[in-house]
């Protein structure tokens, strides 16, 4: 896999924060699976998290709550002891045939051939793939050759990866792993390369969604 | 007096802190062996850390407390996942701390890669030198991080104490959007350079 088209650093380091919603990071991890580049760029952010997290200045020391945590820890460690929950490094399976990485393939319920394809219309075809966020839609779209992406009007940002084939547009050419960020001041029609259809997976925001946006950002400090 | 006073307190620090190396051996021994004690030296040393970290990004101090037993609950069952090769035991930790935190706050997990997906396209041969040399990045790392112009730095600081997005940095800083991203592009393209990575 050749991958010319990456991940932005502000996106990535979005996702390497733990604040990327569910929709674009399915979108960002994927891309992550196939492409080592970036899984580099994400290790050194995660490295700038770890750094920042070692130096958070600690009030002076409360010995006696601190034990007490501890040993609220060790009694926990001890009923898990019985549970036996213990994880350990997974086998890579070998001389299975996927196209398609995980974590996407889980979230389709299979690979490239079980998609349930419905018809967009021109000979495009597309399969939503339901998230916990109504208002970012996550889908997959299969493009014909030398044909371009039909109902192409988005507002805010917009993620496609590419699964198999290629498109093009006006910031060039993107075959299979290639990562196209764009956004509503990017005026651009991707076309399928002739050849073969283009399948892609297209993360946008949905219509109507900023009012619930506000809502999703405060929810952590809600604690709901 | 004052004097006595420093030294007792240095003396707390060189007895209470371990350096990385040893943070290092103790996840090994927890991984490997689910070893109490240099169990104990973790949850001693990250505890305090990863509560002052959950109550930085929001909630109370009760719920702080209880992420933070859920986080070290999970360092103690993935352990074993802990590769020194592929980065330092905070940086592990705080990916850990990010993830417990996302559960907790989410209907569902976070969407990631899975290194033993037949999918997956691996990394390249890593070169014999390459745990000698990740060692070294993580110094060149932390280097350029101090070196950071304040107004990148802080930009980090936020993001990563606060957990919001470049977008909703703008919002609170009243910084143009643009101005956020290109903040992070400069921070990160030093970064880059570090890491000798062309992406």
């Amino acid at each position: 896999m050749n991958i010319t088209h990456h991940i932005s650093d502000e996106l990535l380091f979005d996702y390497a924060n733990g604040a990327l919603e569910e929709g674009w990071s399915i979108a960002v991890a994927t891309h992550l699976a196939l492409c080592p580049a970036c899984r580099k760029r994400l290790s050194a952010m995660e490295a700038a998290g770890g750094m920042m997290l070692e130096a958070i200045e600690i009030e002076p020391a409360s010995g006696p709550t601190e034990d007490f945590s501890w040993e609220a820890m060790r009694a926990r460690l001890d009923s898990a002891a019985s549970a036996s929950s213990v994880i350990a490094p997974a086998k890579r399976p070998s001389g299975k045939n996927v196209s398609l990485p995980e974590p996407l393939r889980s979230y389709i319920g299979g690979d490239v051939d079980a998609v349930k394809w419905k018809p967009l219309g021109l000979g495009a075809y597309h399969y939503p793939i339901k998230t916990s966020d109504q208002d970012i839609s996550v889908r997959l779209l299969r493009i014909p050759a030398g044909k371009p992406v039909p109902e192409h009007t988005h507002g805010g940002r917009e993620l496609t990866l590419v699964l198999k084939g290629s498109f093009s547009d006006i910031s060039g050419r993107f075959g299979p792993g290639d990562f196209e960020e764009t956004d509503e001041t990017v005026d651009h029609q991707p076309i399928a390369d002739p050849g073969e259809d283009c399948i892609c997976l297209a993360v946008t925001d949905a219509p109507l969604k900023f009012k619930s946006r506000i809502v999703r950002m405060i929810q952590p400090l809600l604690g709901i | 007096m004052i004097s006595a006073k420093v030294r007792v307190r240095k003396l707390e620090k060189t007895v209470k802190e371990p350096d990385k190396e040893e943070l290092s051996a103790c996840l090994l021994a927890v991984g490997a062996g689910k070893d109490v004690q240099a169990f104990e030296i973790l949850f001693r040393h990250f505890g305090p850390k990863i509560r002052a970290f959950m109550l930085k990004r929001g909630g109370n101090r009760q719920q702080a407390e209880e992420l933070m037993q859920e986080t070290m609950m999970m360092i103690w069952n993935k352990a074993a996942l802990f590769d020194p090769a592929r980065g330092s035991v905070s940086s592990w930790v705080f990916t850990v701390a990010r993830n417990v935190r996302i559960d907790a706050f989410r209907k569902t997990n976070r969407p990631e890669f899975d290194p033993n997906d037949p999918a997956f396209v691996p990394d390249p041969e890593p070169a014999a030198d390459h745990v000698y040399e990740s060692g070294q990045e993580a110094e060149r790392l932390r280097g350029a991080l101090i070196k950071l112009p304040p107004e990148q730095a802080d930009l980090l600081r936020m993001s990563f104490y606060e957990e919001i997005s470049h977008s909703a940095i703008a919002e609170r800083t009243n910084l143009p959007l643009g101005t956020v991203k290109s903040r992070i592009r400069l921070a990160f393209s030093r970064l880059r350079e570090i890491l000798g990575d062309a992406a």
